[in-house]
This record gives structure tokens, sequence and C-alpha cells, in this order.
């Protein structure tokens, strides 16, 4: 795999009458062709800036930003117009011209880049084939749902073939089936078509349901970065694990902490699983050791097509014992003491 | 004198004023209808962070609109006289009443248009950016159509202040309606004469924002 989208040392200062204000601050990172990256990040922390930078709708203040073989820093107004066919962008709000029915959307990038009328129409019936809306060809925007809406705008950001498709929150507007049914649509394009999509978003659930990698943006900078695996099993800044709490609870915290105490007196420890953790084996052998267990919280799941999760037991037995078992858990998989 | 609204000495005038009165007022909503369209458009995509902000070309355009706007159309008649003449080759009659008309349609229209394009949400013009349309096709191309229906309302109420305009160009030598009201109905104390013209005033109006209402309607394309 090669890199579509190369941040090197890139910096954008909006700068107003009395204050500047840095959105994105000396960022360096790339995006592999063929890949679905997500930026992630609270609000204000600059990724809706970033990728906006990507297709020259905000201009980089310094740095280098290589689009698809070209530097888009030195680009002119006219070039940046050309470069931006090859990259689709979907808005939260969706953005659709209400003037315009649907087929009339999915055709405006069609005629910013030329395409003769035959060849327009055919592409448009294509489109809207593959985004389930072909029998809507002729509605306007304000009489489609939320969800037909954003497969509006997928059509019409992939209307004249674009190697890179920008997802800017593209879900935050929809409820929760409808946001899956997107996520599906987005991974479909990526996996079919072979677009590159850069997704933008506030909700670690994005990330996890169709990102292969993930930049954690605060502050306009990278705070880290790594595959969907890494970062949520082994977060390593503090942004990444507070976002990572969000969705994992891989340990009982406050109240639910309360509440298992209140009814489990034994040791409790939090055993991490992942593919080949026996951690079963050891429990089947904490029997002959007079120690019992019982599960009290977690969960497990998959994540990029692995196994990841963890389990909070409670160990009653001798102390000695425990202590043994707790070891054994120990040599299968880590361990934490749950206070 | 005051014998009312006879048919046969009063109808073939009241035609005559009312064609004229349709004259004036048409040829005005074009010309200022354009020209306003134009100004409307310039300070709206000149305007801080419009698609081709420039400071000084919004500053002097909307100087000159709040110049010119507030101007009574009285006053404002006999102000562009000189243009007027230079334009037409005389003062007087419905045809030179279209200009000192239109130089006012064309900024209450600039205001309206302005206004109305202001509305058009920025996540809209950013997608056309995105799909590599160039700043003068959005212009062009996606401004009005996204601004109709509301365009097309601000355009009747345009036109109604336009048919006030024509009345008291009318009396200054214009013709139509207002100078027909004048003529034969006020001067000669024939109330007759002057309710007629206001009928056929209040059906010309309604006429107009019946049929605005329809379009933009249509326009608007909500189911």
């Amino acid at each position: 795999m090669s890199s579509i989208i190369e941040f090197r040392d890139v910096t954008k200062v909006f700068s107003g009458r009395r204050s500047t204000v840095t959105a994105v601050d000396h960022v360096s990172f790339s995006v592999e062709e063929g890949e679905i990256f997500a930026v992630i990040g609270y609000s204000g922390a600059g990724k809706s800036t970033l990728v906006r930078l990507i297709n020259g709708l905000e201009r980089v203040t310094s740095g280098e930003l290589i689009v698809d073989g070209q530097d888009v820093v030195t680009m002119s107004e006219s070039q940046m117009e050309r470069k931006r066919r090859d990259v689709g962008m979907i808005f939260q709000q969706f953005n659709l011209f209400r003037s315009r029915t649907v087929a009339g959307n999915v055709a405006f990038p069609l005629k910013v880049a030329g395409w003769p009328r035959a060849e327009r129409e055919a592409r448009v019936a294509e489109l809207l084939d593959f985004v389930g809306l072909l029998d809507r060809a002729h509605s306007y925007p304000d009489q489609l749902s939320g969800g037909q809406k954003q497969r509006v705008g997928i059509a019409r950001a992939l209307a004249a073939r674009p190697k890179i498709l920008l997802a800017d929150e593209s879900t935050s507007a929809l409820d929760p089936e409808t946001t899956q049914d997107v996520l599906r649509l987005l991974k479909q394009v990526n996996r079919e078509i072979g677009v590159t999509v850069v997704v933008i978003t506030h909700e670690l659930e994005i990330v996890r349901a169709i990102a292969d990698r993930v930049a954690i943006l605060e502050n306009g900078k990278v705070a880290e970065m790594g595959t969907v695996f890494e970062t949520f099993t082994n977060p390593r800044s503090d942004v990444g694990r507070k976002f990572v709490s969000t969705v994992i609870h891989d340990q009982p915290r406050g109240d639910d902490l309360a509440r298992i105490r209140s009814t489990h007196p034994g040791r409790i420890v939090t055993a991490t699983i992942r593919d080949g953790s026996r951690l079963g084996a050891v429990l089947a052998g904490a029997g002959a050791k007079d120690v019992s267990f019982e599960i009290v919280y977690g969960g497990i799941g998959t994540l990029q097509s692995r196994s990841f999760g963890s389990l909070t037991l409670e160990l009653s037995g001798p102390a000695a014992a425990v202590d043994e078992v707790v070891a054994d858990l120990r040599g299968v998989t880590e361990i934490e003491e749950v206070a | 004198m005051n014998e009312g609204f006879e048919w046969s000495e009063h109808g073939s005038k009241l035609i005559e004023a009312t064609g004229q009165t349709l004259y004036m007022v048409s040829a005005t909503l074009v010309i200022g209808g354009v020209l306003g369209l134009a100004v409307g458009t310039g300070l709206y995509i000149t305007r801080h962070g419009g698609l081709v902000q420039n400071k000084w070309v919004f500053a002097i355009v909307n100087l000159v609109v709040n110049i010119f706007r507030p101007i009574p159309f009285l006053i404002l008649l006999f102000a562009v006289a000189p243009m007027t003449v230079a334009l037409v080759g005389t003062r007087l009659g419905s045809t030179a009443m279209i200009v000192p008309m239109s130089v006012a349609a064309t900024f209450g229209v600039s205001r309206i248009v302005e206004q109305n394009l202001v509305a058009i949400d920025r996540g809209v013009i950013e997608a056309a950016r995105a799909t590599g349309a160039s700043r003068w096709r959005i212009i062009t191309t996606l401004l009005v159509p996204e601004a109709l229906g509301p365009l097309i309302l601000g355009y009747t109420f345009v036109c109604i202040a336009v048919v006030d305009m024509s009345a008291l160009a009318g009396t200054l030598d214009g013709g139509g309606l207002g100078a027909f009201a004048l003529d034969y109905g006020y001067k000669r104390w024939n109330f007759g004469v002057v309710w007629v013209t206001v009928i056929v005033i209040i059906v010309l109006v309604q006429l107009a924002q019946a049929l605005g209402n329809r379009l933009s309607r249509k326009a608007m394309h909500h189911h």
C-alpha cells in the first residue's frame, strides 16, 4: 500500500482582527490508499478544519500536504477546483441542493466535470441504483428522510469517480439504525469501489464500526494514531483513554463497583480477553485448589475480526489459594486488581 | 360635473391607462429586477465570508445602495431627470417614467436579493465547492435556484411598490392609472372615476400577489 494523503508538518492558522487560532498544529500523518481512516476528536479539536485542508476548502498555512501525488499547498484556486473533482465529500447536514431533484444533485459534479449528457444520465442511474434510490430520482431533497438524504449525498460525492471520499460527521444527524445503514454503505464504497475513505467523527463507535486506522486529534495536534485494534486495546494518550472508556467498560467503576462489592465479598480481578486467552483452562483448575469463582462484570466482542474484551471475576477461598489462582491467571493474560 | 364613471366616456381611457400602467410596471420589474439581481448578488458575494469577499467593493456598493434607497421616489424622479432625458430623449410620458422607476426598483430589489441569498445555507455552497464547481458556476447556476421561492415573494413585494410608484409617476405626465384618476377623477371632483381606478389597481395587485404566491410555492418543492 502507498500513501494517498500525506500531511507533513501541516499547520492551519485562522487570523482574526484581534486573535489568531491555530486549528491544526504541526500535524504529520498519512492515509494509505484503499483504507478507511478515521479522525476522531471532541468538538473544537480541529478535525473539521483538518479534513477541509485535503480538498482545499481551507488552505494550509504552512507545511506540505500531498493528495494523490500533488502538493495542494501551492495550488492556485483554479488548480484546486480541478483537484476537488477527485475528492468527494459528504456532510453532517447532507447539504443537498434543495432546488434540484435527487438526480439533479447527483448530476451536478458531472456537469462540473464536463461529462456529456448521455454519459451523465447513465452514471446518475448507476449511482442511484448503488445507493438504492433509483425510484426517488425525481424527488426533491425535502421529500426524503435523513438516511435517504445522506445516500444521495454519498451518490453525489462519488459521481465523478473520486479516489478519496471525505465524510465529515456524516452520521451525526441520523438515528442509530440509519447510522448503521450509512456506515454499511461507506464500507461497501470502500471495499467494492476501492475508494479511500476519511471519516471525521466524535464517536468512537463509528471508528470501531468501520475504520482500519484512527488518529485522535486534540487541540489541533495528533495525540495518538494507530490501528483501531491497537488504539482500543491499548490507548496511550489521556484523550485516547477517555474516548475508549466511553465505549468499553473494561472495569466496573463508581456505582457499578459499589453494587458488585456489596454482594461479592471475595477478591475481585479483571482479566483481559484476547484471541488465545486460555482463561477457562485456569478457572477449571481453580476448584481443585478450593477456590470458587463468579463472573460479575464484562463482555467479549470482536474488533477488526479479533476477540476483544474483559471479564471481572470474584474469587473466593483461602487467601493463599486465591493468590495461586491469580498467579496462574497472570500466566495466560493481563490481570488487574479491582479496588 | 361629478356625474360618476360613464363607460362610454371613460372606458377607452381607463383601458388605455391600465395598459400604460402595466407597461411601466412590467418594464420596471424587468429592468430593475435584472439590475437589482446583479447588484444584490454583488453585495452577497463580496460581503465578509462571501465567495469573492472584497471589503472595498462591498463597502462602496453598500454605501451607494444605502444612499439611494431612502430617497423619496418623487425626489428621485426629479434627481435622475437629466439621465432620463439622456436615455429616452424626453422626461415626459410612460417610457420616460420607466427610468426613475427602474432606478428606485434596482436599489429596492438589490436588498431583497441580498437578504434572500444570505439565507442560503452555507453548507450548500460548501458542498458545491467541494465538487470542484468554480465560483462563477456557483454564482450563475446555484444561488438563484436555491433562493428562488423567497426571491419570488420578494419580487412580488417590489411589484406592488412599483405599482405605487407608477401612480405617482403618472401624475407627473407619466400617464397610466395615476394620471387617469387625477385628470378625470380628482380634478373634476368625480369620485366614481377615482373608485373605479382604485378597484382596477386592487385587482392588479391581487393578481400579482396570487401569481407570486403560487410561483414561489412551486419553486420551494415542499411536497
